[in-house]
């Protein structure tokens, strides 16, 4: 698809639109709104950006969507959105590259000088003298100080693997069977596509769109489990910040991802969309799929098993 | 596929713009979003001026005089925000979006409604910073770089992060149009090393971007979660580490610097080799010296943190990291005097600031070599000498670098010349204001006087009340920019289409006011 042979087509440049300032307007409701939510002034303005947000963009989505089906995305319009989808989650993969570089930073540096181990660990020993440099912590410094009248405490069990006999029972193995299965789903689906078999097509999407939300509702189990009976929350000092802020914000990219699939799904089964050759939102929506589940197999290594 | 289609919203490419308010809030037209950023940032610059010279009147004797300290503080933190975030970056995004499609050919960006939403986050995103302004509490005083743990226990610190949020959000949907512009709306026959040095500037500063805004979004969420869920990732207390935030935060922080600095790059190449009337030197070596300042950029962030206490090892690495970036910056800056060198110069106001950008960029340069060496640093950590450093490579060099494009391709937009008298004095207003600013803070620095406080000690005072002086003066000269592109909109010597006989590229084939559509049909390049 490069501009030779395209050259004779025009790109198509939309004349002037009111999408985008309606949905920097939305912007403006939700992050106020949210700025408001976390502070406590109430949830109001949030609700009503997050409902403006997710409006504009159905709405926007769907405008593109007619455009292509009135012929007007050239090949070269169809390389733009292509090259725009890599970037974006390129963009995705640097934002998850922060938590995990902080990930790596605590467990290598803080937790090991805090200890009293290592090049700066003088401090760690003067201030903490009985904190233990383990990973997960258990033992928060502040707790190996002051015990009981510490504010941060750790959890009391770690959602690591306790012994082998608990195999059965260890929610990230599950998630990780369902999550990878799912990536081999969409593959599956995506070469039904290319064979013009609409309904073997349809049917594995559905699997993979069921997948995902079986996951969602793991993780929300693991959650539930964490916070009632293992004593881990999001406050149990760093083990438990890392823990839910990485697997939360992988969770919140899968319910995503899986929204996204699932918007393909009722586009080819319910409007007949896409080809063989062109179906670019659902390729766009499979990338993101693939990288979600990149991300999973980061996590279960680093979060749950190392 | 290659039917065309008839658009219902796009009867006549070449009619005008619409009228009125909606023009502006309603366009994806390159020019008019480029237009938009430009006046943004003009704004931002005076505003962010306007904290300065605040801080320099309060600066201007020992003792507190106007302000108290966290009014100061204030004052500091929204001039650093606003300058970066408001200022110099929409700035070179409007230089971005004028030029790119002009210099490769192309219609327009590739994608032009994500293009007007960059635009109009930004004012949004400002609106919630300032918002705290009215609120109890007040405007974040806690440095541009909110280190923790000062971010997370100061008031109304979730607008902050929410204003950031949606900046980063502007950011990475203007990168990704600007790649994608590059990438697939290029001209037939331009080939990537036939790209004009300012496209390819920008290519390589939306790769830094689209690389570091998210983890700047990284850095502000764990900053919320700090200060309002509990989280310990900056808290010794709990297992995390108040350090991990610096590291995470200059890890966005000085990549940030380069994207500040390289469209500036760009831009002198172009202007120096116009009024040198010689093509530049070294074309291709030029742009091998800013794909590696690009890269190294991800490897010195801890330069900017040597006294925080890291181990040996990461300071020796870091100062010889930091430390190469001398020698494609060099290449540069020699690149630039071999192009000057035996061509038939003139003195036009764009050349003046170019040459000016040159110099006082290579002083700024210099005293960043002094900071990067970490056992100097020691002394002048958290001194004025970072303070005149910095403002030497974002002032006389960031700066002027948009000045210059300005008055460079302001006939291009207006189909007007400015007035030369008028440039030329805004320039040497400009460039001695500048210079009287902050060369004295060398001096204060290296003596010892830290930045961020309201107040100093008696010895400083001298110099103080002389950079003062000097930064009345910059500020002052800058309504005078503002009068004569104004005045240059409206009214001038109406410009021919090449505008400058030396100047060379696809910008300069289209008529002076560039028309509202532009190689509807790309044009071939040999």
């Amino acid at each position: 698809m490069n501009t030779e042979t395209t050259s004779h087509q025009k790109y198509y440049v939309p004349e002037s639109s009111s999408i985008p300032i309606v949905f920097a307007i939305a912007m403006l409701f939700f992050g106020v709104g949210a700025a408001d939510a976390v502070m406590g002034k109430g949830t109001t303005l949030l609700f009503i950006g997050i409902a403006t947000v997710i409006g504009t963009l159905a709405y926007w989505w769907s405008v593109v969507i007619r455009e292509s089906h009135a012929g007007l995305d050239t090949p070269q319009l169809n390389t733009s959105y292509v090259y725009g989808m890599a970037w974006f989650i390129f963009s995705e993969v640097m934002f998850f590259a922060a938590f995990f570089g902080a990930l790596f930073y605590i467990r290598t540096f803080s937790i090991s000088w805090l200890g009293g181990e290592g090049d700066k660990g003088l401090a760690g020993e003067l201030l903490w003298p009985d904190f233990e440099a383990t990973w997960p912590p258990m033992i928060t410094p502040e707790e190996s100080l002051m015990g009981d009248q510490a504010v941060t405490k750790g959890p009391d069990e770690s959602m690591y693997l306790q012994g082998i006999g608990s195999l059965g029972t260890w929610l990230p193995l599950y998630n990780t069977v369902v999550l990878l299965s799912s990536s081999g789903t969409v593959h599956f689906a995506h070469m039904a596509l290319k064979d013009n078999n609409r309904k073997r097509f349809n049917l594995w999407l559905g699997v993979t769109v069921l997948l995902a939300f079986i996951f969602v509702i793991l993780q929300a189990l693991e959650y539930y489990e964490a916070y009632a009976h293992l004593g881990l929350t999001i406050s149990s000092g760093v083990y438990g910040t890392t823990f839910f802020m990485l697997t939360g914000f992988h969770g919140m990219h899968v319910l995503i991802g899986g929204i996204f699939l699932a918007t393909q799904l009722t586009r080819s089964a319910g409007y007949n969309h896409f080809t063989d050759k062109e179906h670019f939102g659902f390729e766009a929506a499979s990338w993101y799929w693939h990288f979600v589940d990149v991300v999973w197999v980061c996590l279960f290594l680093f979060v749950y098993i190392l | 596929m290659s039917a065309v289609v008839e658009n219902h919203d796009h009867h006549d490419d070449h009619h005008g713009p619409k009228k009125g308010l909606m023009r502006w809030l309603k366009t994806t037209n390159h020019k008019d979003i480029g237009t938009l950023y430009l006046w943004f940032a003009f704004a931002a610059f005076l505003l962010g001026g306007a904290f300065a010279m605040g801080i320099r009147a309060e600066l201007f004797e020992p003792g507190l005089q106007l302000m108290d300290p966290i009014r100061y503080n204030q004052l500091v933190t929204m001039h650093g925000l606003i300058m970066i975030f408001g200022g110099v970056m929409p700035a070179f995004v409007g230089l971005a979006n004028w030029l790119i499609p002009l210099q490769i050919g192309a219609p327009d960006m590739a994608m032009p409604r994500m293009n007007n939403l960059s635009f109009w986050l930004l004012p949004v995103a400002f609106g919630i910073l300032l918002s705290t302004a009215f609120m109890e509490g007040g405007l974040p005083g806690f440095g541009w770089t909110f280190y923790a743990p000062l971010s997370t226990n100061y008031p109304n610190v979730a607008y902050f992060v929410f204003a950031i949020h949606i900046m980063g959000a502007s950011s990475i949907m203007g990168s990704i149009n600007v790649i994608v512009t590059i990438m697939n709306m290029r001209a037939p026959g331009m080939t990537l090393m036939k790209m004009p040095l300012f496209v390819w500037s920008w290519l390589i500063t939306a790769y830094l971007l689209i690389a570091v805004m998210p983890v700047l979004a990284g850095a502000v969420t764990m900053l919320l979660m700090d200060a309002y869920f509990g989280t310990s990732f900056f808290d010794a207390a709990g297992g995390g580490d108040p350090v991990l935030f610096q590291h995470v935060f200059w890890f966005f922080g000085h990549p940030e610097v380069y994207i500040m600095i390289l469209p500036a790059f760009g831009i002198t190449s172009h202007i120096i080799s116009t009024f040198s009337r010689k093509p530049l030197f070294g074309h291709s070596s030029m742009v091998y010296a800013m794909v590696s300042i690009a890269v190294l950029s991800f490897v010195v962030w801890a330069h900017h943190m040597f006294t925080v206490g890291m181990p040996l090892v990461a300071e020796l690495f870091f100062m010889w990291a930091t430390m190469l970036i001398a020698i494609p910056t060099g290449v540069k800056v020699f690149n630039w005097c071999a192009t000057i060198f035996k061509g038939s110069i003139t003195y036009e106001t764009p050349m003046l600031f170019a040459i000016a950008f040159v110099v006082l960029f290579t002083i700024g340069g210099f005293s960043g070599l002094m900071l990067a060496i970490t056992p100097a640093d020691f002394q002048y950590h958290d001194t004025y000498f970072v303070v005149a450093h910095f403002h030497y490579v974002l002032v006389p060099g960031s700066v002027f670098s948009i000045m210059a494009a300005v008055y460079y391709w302001l006939p291009k937009w207006t189909g007007n010349m400015y007035d030369e008298k008028m440039g030329r004095l805004h320039f040497w207003l400009s460039f001695i204001g500048v210079n009287i600013t902050f060369f004295p803070q060398h001096f204060v620095g290296l003596a010892g006087m830290p930045r961020r406080y309201a107040d100093y000690a008696l010895q400083f005072a001298e110099w103080n009340a002389v950079s003062s002086v000097g930064a009345f003066l910059f500020g002052l000269s800058q309504l005078l920019f503002l009068y004569i592109v104004v005045k240059t909109v409206f009214a001038g010597k109406k410009a021919t289409p090449q505008v400058w006989d030396g100047a060379d590229g696809l910008e300069w084939t289209v008529d002076s006011p560039a028309p509202y559509h532009t190689f509807d049909v790309p044009p071939k390049v040999k």
